[in-house]
């Protein structure tokens, strides 16, 4: 028994010390499935359907990867994370890349040693109160009770926000989105905070969305992207490429209704280059030639993805403001596929 | 022999494996291995804290909060769960059925469902079915205070009154003085003041006990007990305690409802209460059995001499049967208080921020550094087990058989 278990042991911490090493890339072929981190619910951004099949603005991304590398945008694991276990399940190799809402700053980029690989929506932290609490901005909130999701940037802004109005609250930390959700109905705290995508998207699920306000300070920066681990550079190209693929394609015109047409081959070299019939931007990647054009078309392009799951025609209701593209004053700027 | 020595040199090469492969893994990822982010700014807020802290203070700082977060509700826990358990052990056995089944249900009941469950569980009841500050507020409101105005059970937590002193020692501020306003002292409570007072009542309670033991030597001696014997130990505790508390000045600071939530009081949360009953509650069911087992353990013979010499059935309880079956219940009891201690790590469940949550969930999540996060959560745990195990042991020794 004593002896079984050690060899137990030994050949887990074996796989693990593989596991590090190795390529991810290589990794999710032979696998045959995309091991993609995602929230444990947020309405818009990834939440499981009806018939429990995970959909979203974040699941796309992950349905994308895996079109681009496998050629089967079904071919994902989705592996739900709060935001204390997130970075623990990247890093560790549990997960190949994390689209989770996730705030893209310094010292996750530099110190907890990951690479983030691009921004897929440019967002800032928000207040949701009742509407009949009366407050209509947040330098009214003086000794509220606060519901935070604990391990996000958020919480850290908050402090920095109540401190430097010199204003005092009490916190109630949360673990994940349905929680705070609870806590916020039942009147256990006076506000909600996060990001304003998430307040609107948590907002919609409510039976009576109207009775509640988003306060209109936004207290912070909060750029959302994919990320990676450190130190794998063809797999943070892929990711990186692959969502830059989706922006350039809304740019280009490119949609999941036309992408194959387009692919025959088109008068515009850059869209022939980004869906492979002219040079071989695929195989410097390491992937087939199509990899682009089988992401747009099992998702669509960003703009679909977003208008699909987030945008002003669902439920959650978000204009594309930041998130326009470059050209329609927006930030969204793809480097050139060339 | 041979196999042990395989075994041992089996278990020294899994630890040598495994290290080395931490040492690697962590070169691959870049990182390194230090304790210095104990050091840097915390930059979160802590709701609850038996220490000065704010988000400016450091995460070794945040750690210590948390730990005294987990010694207090672990402290609760255990005493509630003894008090719970040794009741419900002893009326299991009783006589009277409705009372022996109930017991029987809660036992089963608790010690059966997960603890994580019934955390939830207290916390949600607790959350959905009190009512939110601000339907305190108004003429007619929906809910209002009880016990005299004086305590507020809301959907966040329990205020009641706290005792403050107006001539505190630790020093009181002044409110400023406005037109027709004069200056008024802000009572407050100083950690001093209260040291104060618990050193005069343990000294109370010691000089008792010596009392009692001069008034038994007496009543031996003489077979008169001094009159008032009761009196006196009564007064030697109370006396010096209403002098100071007179002396400093105290007076109750009741909560009441200003901006969003009440202020003033002690504020228990939700969180803590919800752990505390639930910690209690589930263990209170183990230690029943224990004690009921330690209660069988006495031999019937017992019961029937103490019958025979004219006991009472309670008086039997408590000076002949509990004694002995003290000896019993003690090892196991001890485990029961470490699994209280350890449980109370599902505190972030309710939110409730114990050292799980912040050194070891919200610190390594916003440094990075789990490796020596959880390092430091282990020692943690493992000291304080071992202190417990250590204390209890010493009890132990003090109630088993001694065989001369």
């Amino acid at each position: 028994m004593k002896k079984s278990v050690l060899l137990g042991t030994l050949a887990v911490a074996g796989l693990a010390a593989g596991a590090v090493s190795a390529q991810t890339l290589d990794e999710v072929r032979a696998r045959g499935a995309l091991n993609c981190g995602v929230t444990t619910g947020l309405v818009g951004f990834a939440a499981p359907d009806a018939n429990g099949e995970w959909e979203g603005f974040d699941v796309g991304v992950c349905r994308a990867v895996a079109a681009a590398v496998l050629g089967d945008s079904t071919a994902v694991n989705f592996v739900p994370t709060t935001g204390q276990t997130r970075f623990t399940a990247l890093a560790s190799g549990e997960i190949d890349m994390l689209a989770r809402n996730t705030t893209w700053t310094f010292s996750r980029d530099v110190d907890l040693r990951f690479e983030f690989t691009g921004i897929n929506y440019y967002d800032g932290q928000g207040f949701m109160v009742p509407r009949e609490l009366g407050v209509s901005s947040a330098m009214e909130l003086d000794g509220a009770t606060v519901c935070i999701q604990t391990g996000t940037t958020t919480e850290l802004n908050l402090a920095d926000f109540f401190a430097s109005n010199n204003m005092s609250y009490e916190p109630v930390p949360i673990e994940t989105n349905a929680e705070a959700q609870q806590q916020y109905l039942a009147g256990a705290c006076d506000v909600y905070t996060t990001d304003a995508s998430g307040l609107a998207a948590t907002r919609a699920t409510f039976e009576d969305p109207s009775a509640h306000v988003v306060l209109p300070e936004i207290i912070s920066k909060e750029p959302l992207g994919p990320l990676v681990r450190h130190g794998d550079n063809e797999w943070g190209d892929i990711v990186r490429w692959t969502l830059n693929a989706l922006i350039a394609a809304e740019e280009l015109g490119v949609t999941s209704a036309n992408v194959a047409e387009l692919a025959a081959g088109t008068e515009n070299p850059e869209i022939n280059r980004l869906l492979g019939s002219e040079g071989d931007l695929g195989g410097m990647l390491g992937l087939s030639s199509d990899w682009a054009a089988n992401a747009i078309s099992s998702v669509g392009n960003y703009g679909e993805l977003f208008e699909g799951n987030i945008g002003e025609n669902t439920p959650i209701g978000l204009a594309r403001g930041l998130n326009a593209q470059w050209t329609d004053g927006g930030l969204l700027y793809s480097p050139p596929f060339r | 022999m041979t196999i042990q020595v395989v075994a041992f040199a089996l278990i020294l090469a899994a630890i040598w494996f495994l290290g080395r492969n931490i040492v690697h893994n962590l070169e691959e990822l870049g990182k390194d291995f230090n304790f210095s982010f104990l050091n840097s700014r915390a930059g979160y807020d802590i709701n609850q804290r038996l220490i000065e802290y704010s988000n400016d203070s450091t995460h070794g700082r945040a750690a210590l909060v948390g730990i005294l977060n987990t010694l207090l509700v672990a402290f609760l826990g255990c005493i509630l769960a003894t008090i719970l358990g040794v009741i419900a052990g002893v009326l299991r056995l009783s006589k009277n059925w409705i009372v022996g089944r109930l017991m029987t249900v809660y036992v089963e009941g608790f010690r059966n469902i997960p603890l994580l469950l019934w955390i939830i569980l207290i916390f949600a009841v607790m959350t959905e079915s009190t009512p939110q500050p601000r339907d305190f507020r108004g003429e007619d409101a929906e809910a209002s205070m009880i016990l005299g105005e004086s305590v507020a059970v809301t959907n966040r937590g329990i205020y009641v009154p706290n005792v403050v002193f107006t001539r505190s020692l630790g020093g009181n501020e002044m409110t400023e003085a406005a037109d027709g306003v004069e200056a008024a002292v802000i009572p407050t409570a100083a950690a001093i003041d209260w040291l104060l007072v618990l050193v005069l009542l343990v000294g109370g309670v010691f000089a008792s006990k010596a009392i009692g033991r001069w008034a038994t030597r007496t009543q031996e001696a003489t077979g008169v007990r001094p009159p008032a014997t009761f009196w006196m130990q009564l007064g030697v505790i109370l006396g010096p305690f209403v002098v100071v508390m007179l002396v400093l000045g105290a007076t109750l600071d009741i909560p009441e409802l200003r901006g969003f939530n009440f202020s003033g009081g002690i504020h228990m949360r939700n969180s803590l209460i919800a752990l505390w009953f639930a910690l209690s509650l589930y263990t209170g069911a183990f230690i029943a059995e224990i004690v009921r087992a330690g209660i069988m353990a006495v031999s019937k013979g017992q019961t029937e001499a103490a019958f025979a010499l004219g006991l009472r059935p309670n008086r039997t309880m408590n000076l002949v049967i509990l004694p002995q079956a003290m000896r019993v219940i003690i090892p196991p009891l001890i485990s029961q208080y470490l699994n209280l201690t350890k449980n109370s790590s599902l505190a972030i469940a309710v939110g409730y921020m114990d050292v799980r949550s912040t050194l070891g969930g919200i610190t390594i999540n916003q440094t990075g550094r789990e490796l020596e996060g959880m390092l430091l959560l282990g020692l943690f745990y493992l000291v304080t087990s071992l202190v417990i195990s250590g204390v209890m042991n010493i009890y132990n020794n003090s109630v088993k058989l001694k065989e001369r």
